[in-house]
């Protein structure tokens, strides 16, 4: 067995692969949170709500409808994405005249209700989800065991994240959204229907939630609470990274769960915590962010 | 009969892209058009000319429906917009170059020039544009902010020429800029009305106006005060002097 700096490499390389297991979790919620917050300029509280509904509608569908992972992969996402697309239209547009804090209010409302209805009727223990059947068991890489569905998820989160920075970076659409970011007035004399591009970026940013929900569903437990526990962190993780690129917010959250994992190995005392000293440093050292632009 | 002539003047109507009748507007509290009254002809180049703060930028904010708060009525192309939100005004067939170019720092200089869609027939295509302004096609993968002020302000009229607008309204096209590039400006401007172009130009500096334009009205304090034609300028520059305060 070797050592890596007086460690088992195993231990390590464990707590790595659980670092970027965190960290694909992180990277997704918060490209969510930074790409609402570019358009709608408003700090998406009901996130972390979104993340657990999709969780939670991936475990009715399987244990109501009979209806398996890999269908829930799209029809969870869906589902919040509408809805999240319901409450842009019919509430958080209402208050977009008014001052930005409004916006995070509303959605700090909606995330409570929404984990009350669920604390409601399926308790707060937490249910359990299998993982798929084809994605069971594990490979044994030589210094290390790697449970397939860790895999799945970190290969699955990164791919979702790098395709949506090319949407929003290198297409004709993301334009349109890079443009309404940085100007609404001035692209709406275009013709280009920026109310619209608002609703469906907050859906989009919730679906991607929702999707992330799925794929912890198997990891974690299905709880209520499992948003409100992650958003806070993730909330951290945006700080860090500056909310202004997307990039950014995939890096930074993916760099920030290797964090946290090797912190469990070198210091455990602290893992619970790291990430809050990181973000009281960027924010003394450079406080838009480690990738934002100043404002 | 009533419904001919109803006709024949619907007919009038379209074939004048922009006819403005005691046009408002408000900044907040602030009343700043006080009803301006405007004909622009198909093919015709007007400017309007005043002082800074007279209210030229805001008439042309208005009747693209950037102003919050407006009335009176503002027909294009025989359509009434005053109620209307500016993205469906522009489908109307208006291009908007507004006084700060508004060139997108997020986007690179081709993705500025492709950005408005076409919103109608006969806008020229992105090839025809890049022709017109030769300086912009060796920098088409720069940043959009990365552009000097004039290539700026050429890739904010260049990219409002593909959608097919027909009314193109320019605010201040020659500000801060040297006069090699302002004659450029000046040249474009007389070919893009040679090709059938209305233009709305607004204008700091009269002497540019008066090599480009047919018409100038005189806006003062939020309203239209003069009409000159610039058949007449060269007799009326002592009284535009005085409106102008040079």
């Amino acid at each position: 067995m070797t050592d890596i700096f007086g460690i088992p490499s195993q231990v390590l390389l464990g707590q790595i692969v659980l670092g970027l297991i965190n960290g694909s979790f992180y990277a997704m919620l918060s490209l969510g949170l930074a790409v609402i917050f570019g358009l709608l300029n408003i700090i998406n509280f009901a996130h972390g709500a979104q993340y657990m509904t999709g969780a939670f509608v991936a475990w009715m569908l399987l244990n109501y409808l009979g209806i398996n992972y890999w269908a829930a992969l799209v029809i969870a996402p869906l589902t919040v994405g509408m809805f999240g697309m319901l409450v842009e239209r019919f509430l958080i547009a209402r208050l977009a005249h008014l001052d930005h804090l409004y916006g995070l209010l509303l959605t700090f409302g909606v995330a409570l209700i929404v984990q009350g209805l669920f604390r409601n009727t399926y308790g707060s223990s937490g249910m359990a989800y299998d993982i798929p059947e084809a994605l069971k068991g594990g490979t044994n890489l030589g210094f290390m065991f790697l449970p397939n569905y860790r895999a799945w998820v970190i290969v699955a989160s990164i791919s979702v994240c790098l395709l949506t920075w090319f949407v929003i970076e290198k297409t004709r659409l993301g334009s349109y959204l890079r443009a309404a970011t940085e100007n609404p007035a001035l692209t709406q004399t275009f013709g280009i229907n920026v109310p619209l591009l608002i609703t469906l970026t907050y859906g989009f940013g919730a679906a991607l939630a929702a999707l992330a929900g799925v794929f912890a569903a198997p990891i974690y437990s299905v709880n209520p609470n499992m948003g409100a526990d992650l958003i806070i962190v993730v909330f951290a993780v945006v700080v860090i990274g500056g909310m202004g690129s997307i990039m950014g917010a995939i890096i930074t959250g993916f760099m920030l769960g290797l964090v946290e994992g090797l912190t469990k190995v070198f210091y455990p005392e602290a893992s619970a915590t790291v990430i809050f000293i990181i973000m009281v440093l960027v924010l003394l050292v450079k406080p838009a962010g480690i990738f934002g632009r100043p404002a | 009969m009533a419904i001919d002539e109803t006709a024949s003047a619907n007919a009038v109507e379209t074939e004048r892209p922009l006819k403005v009748r005691g046009l408002q507007a408000w900044y907040g509290e602030s009343h700043v058009l006080h009803g301006v009254d405007l004909d622009v002809a198909r093919g015709e180049v007007v400017t309007l000319l005043g002082r800074n703060g007279a209210g030229k930028t805001t008439i042309l904010k208005s009747i693209m429906g950037v102003m919050a708060k407006r009335k009176g009525s503002v027909l294009v192309n025989g359509y009434e917009t005053i109620g209307l939100p500016s993205r469906l005004i522009a489908r109307i067939g208006i291009g908007y170059v507004p006084e700060e170019r508004g060139i997108y720092a997020s986007l690179t200089v081709d993705e500025n020039l492709m950005l408005p869609p076409r919103l109608k027939a006969g806008g020229l295509s992105r090839e025809q544009v890049l022709d017109l302004f030769p300086n912009i096609r060796e920098r088409l993968t720069s940043q959009g902010t990365k552009l000097s002020g004039g290539e700026q302000q050429m890739l904010a009229i260049g990219r409002i020429l593909r959608t097919g607008a027909d009314l193109l309204l320019l605010d201040e096209p020659t500000e801060g800029l040297a006069p090699v590039i302002i004659e450029q400006i000046g040249r474009i401007i007389t070919r893009l009305k040679q090709q059938g172009f209305t233009i709305v130009l607004v204008e700091q500096n009269f002497h540019f106006a008066a090599t480009v334009a047919d018409r100038h009205y005189v806006i003062e304090q939020g309203k239209v005060i003069d009409m000159i034609s610039n058949t007449h300028v060269e007799a009326n520059i002592p009284k535009l002097q005085a409106y102008l305060g040079v």
